[in-house]
């Protein structure tokens, strides 16, 4: 873990990224007067103007409980579908696919890192790194395309992400320290090279010396294949670190709920 | 997709201690299940194969069961005798092919004594038309002669040779012995898997000579003796005055039911004749309430198995509600996770269920000789019947359907939990 002091060669991409640059890439995701209520009838508890964002940028989306984020990273996963307005990801239209569709596209282009445990326990190391690739041909054959097979590519990656020490891909991943459990989720959040990266709270788990390095081992893997990533935290120390930050407070024209309430929505 | 099963063996694997205990229940209940069925097939088979090749049994007026029951089955005992005149008479009838006079009434250590006469070796049938066959010795020729059936002989270790006392009655103890005429024992037979096994056979000269015996030497006897002569109204001579029943085999079978009216109606004596494969089939129904009762009782303990199932995926997926949100975030649809959970439990009912066969076949491979001995009832080797395939074919969709409610919730959950279930 002392590796991750040695970074030198991520430094140049932690640099402010110009404006120009920016407007010049292709708009990976693009929302327009989106709004999100549980009900129909219920006030929505997301509502944006206006969004985008470019290919291969890095954002920070920072935000308290109850702003709005996890609802945010549920339309862009598909998973929750907008009452009202456009919700354009990769040229494509979320709001006019069905729930298998959304599924499939979810599968083929969107990875995840969660807060905690986004392990299942009962695979290995390995397996659960190609578990995204047994939803997805795509992201199957493009793994297939970097690595030579699964096996290999999922070595590559957690080679990439200083979790290669033969030791740690045989034990049971429960008996993973958390920084370890997380470089694993985020090598299976890139396999396949899904063209966006979704982290929630990935590092809130970590302890504070841990954050960064794993945010820029995060990036490296990113840049190197030109990945979109979407860096979901309430903490706004980390947000130095990015291309760009997203105040959901500021974008969120929706009243903000007094409580965050558990929902169940439909 | 093929994934998804090797997810739910992956998975089940990782929770070995419950899933074994669940398996280890469902397949206790369908051995349990299956061995009722089992030997419910084989009561029933070795039940109706007590007697074969008789076509009517004839005693004192009663109910045709209970002369079933006395007369074949030895249980309980006739209150009325029958003259050895009627005997006589329907033996000569033109119809009869051949007729066995039996007498009942005595016992030894519990088991009974049949009088007849060598005509029960010749004619008497049992199972698919197979006759008592000597596996030691030979038939009585005299009068103090016997005959042993298999587990008389096995109980008691009696050899050819040995001498036997008769008593009076059918209790293990009997309120006096016939100690002055000790019977030899001069044959053994087969064992036959019907009460034959249980019947001490003498000839029926034996039996009346008995009786005479004691009665003339009245004065030894205690005042109970008294008692029993009132009752016992013996008037024995050189043939025999009274027999409890006796057997007809007919040259056509389809003479019976008239024959059967004319002994019912027999105006000297009052006789009951009975069809032995019509009244088995009265007695089966009467006592299959009993059968049913125990099949139905087998079948709960599948259903509470199966629950059991049910208990294990239920409480299993509320801790699984975050291993369902990683499998959606990796591209899982709602349907796979159904296909999960429906997985794990057609896996553990079917291993359930071929462990619980399995287990079955072993223990009547070990148990059949125990099961013969002790219960009479020969289990012929092992092997699925038609009516258990039916069952474990039940107990199977049985164990998917079960998925489908843990399956339906999780289902359920993953549209509401999306990926963002925090726990």
């Amino acid at each position: 873990m002392s590796a991750f002091t040695k970074s030198g060669k991520i430094n140049p991409l932690l640099g402010p990224v110009h404006i120009d640059s920016i407007g010049a890439a292709q708009t990976i995701i693009n929302i327009t007067n989106l709004q999100f209520a549980w009900h129909r009838d219920a006030l929505p508890v997301l509502d944006i103007a206006q969004l985008n964002i470019a290919q291969g940028e890095r954002v920070f989306i920072e935000g308290p409980s109850g702003s709005g984020k996890s609802t945010l990273l549920n339309l862009l996963a598909g998973v929750a579908t907008p009452n009202h307005g456009k919700l354009m990801v990769l040229g494509q239209n979320l709001n006019e696919m069905n729930g298998a569709e959304r599924d499939r596209f979810r599968a083929d282009h969107v990875g995840f890192i969660f807060q905690l445990f986004n392990l299942i326990p009962y695979l290995s190391v390995v397996e659960n790194v190609t578990l995204p690739c047994r939803f997805s041909r795509l992201r199957r054959d493009k793994a297939i395309q970097n690595g030579f097979n699964l096996q290999a590519e999922a070595m590559r990656l957690l080679t990439h992400l200083e979790m290669n020490d033969p030791d740690l891909l045989d034990k049971p991943v429960s008996e993973l320290s958390v920084g370890q459990q997380q470089r694993v989720a985020a090598a299976r959040a890139l396999v396949g090279s899904p063209d966006l990266l979704i982290a929630d709270e990935p590092t809130s788990s970590l302890d504070a010396n841990l954050r960064e390095s794993f945010i820029r081992l995060l990036f490296d893997e990113c840049a190197s294949r030109g990945t979109t990533l979407i860096f979901v935290s309430h903490d706004p120390s980390l947000e130095k670190l990015f291309d760009r930050t997203v105040r959901l407070t500021d974008i969120n024209r929706a009243e903000r709920p007094a409580i965050h309430v558990l929902r169940r929505g439909k | 997709m093929m994934s998804i099963y090797a997810l739910a063996i992956k998975s089940l694997l990782n929770r070995k201690l419950t899933v074994l205990l669940t398996v280890a229940v469902i397949s206790l209940s369908v051995t349990l299940l299956l061995g009722v069925e089992r030997i419910r097939h084989e009561a029933r088979n070795s039940f109706t194969s007590t007697i074969s090749g008789t076509d009517l049994i004839v005693g004192a007026r009663s109910n045709r069961i209970a002369l079933l029951l006395s007369s074949i089955f030895h249980i309980g005992s006739a209150e009325n005798s029958i003259s050895w005149e009627s005997f006589e008479e329907y033996s000569e009838n033109p119809q009869v092919r051949w007729a066995i006079p039996l007498s009942l009434g005595d016992s030894h250590r519990g088991f009974r004594v049949l009088g007849t006469n060598d005509d029960y070796f010749n004619y008497f049938r049992y199972g698919q038309d197979r006759s008592p066959q000597l596996s030691a010795g030979q038939r009585f020729a005299a009068d103090n002669e016997l005959v042993l059936g298999a587990e008389v002989a096995e109980k008691l270790s009696y050899k050819i040779g040995d001498r036997v006392v008769v008593s009076h009655g059918a209790g293990e103890f009997s309120f006096r012995d016939h100690d002055e005429n000790p019977f030899t024992v001069v044959g053994i037979l087969a064992p036959t898997g019907t009460p034959v096994d249980r019947t001490l056979i003498v000839d029926l000269s034996g039996i009346d000579k008995i009786h005479a015996d004691s009665t003339l030497e009245g004065s030894d006897h205690d005042s109970f003796d008294l008692f029993i002569k009132g009752v016992d109204k013996h008037d024995h001579g050189d043939e025999p005055e009274q027999i409890t029943a006796f057997l007809l085999g007919l040259k056509s079978r389809g003479a019976a039911l008239g024959l059967q009216r004319t002994i019912n109606t027999y105006d000297k004596e009052p006789l009951t004749a009975a069809m032995p494969g019509v009244t088995l089939q009265e007695l089966w129904e009467a006592i299959g309430v009993a059968e049913n009762a125990l099949l139905a009782v087998a079948c709960f303990v599948v259903v509470v198995g199966l629950f059991g199932l049910l208990v294990t995926l239920l409480t299993s997926i509320n801790e699984r509600r975050r291993e369902m949100a990683i499998l959606r975030s990796v591209g899982a649809r709602p349907h796979h996770l159904f296909g999960l959970m429906v997985g794990e439990a057609t896996l553990v009912t079917l291993s359930g269920v071929a462990v619980g066969v399995a287990l079955l076949q072993l223990l009547l491979l070990v148990g059949q000789s125990l099961i013969a001995s002790r219960f009479g009832l020969y289990i012929q080797g092992v092997g699925l019947s038609f009516n258990q395939l039916l069952l474990i074919l039940l107990i199977c969709g049985c164990g998917v359907l079960i998925g489908f409610i843990p399956g339906y919730r999780v289902y359920r959950y993953s549209l509401a939990d999306g990926m963002t279930v925090k726990l």
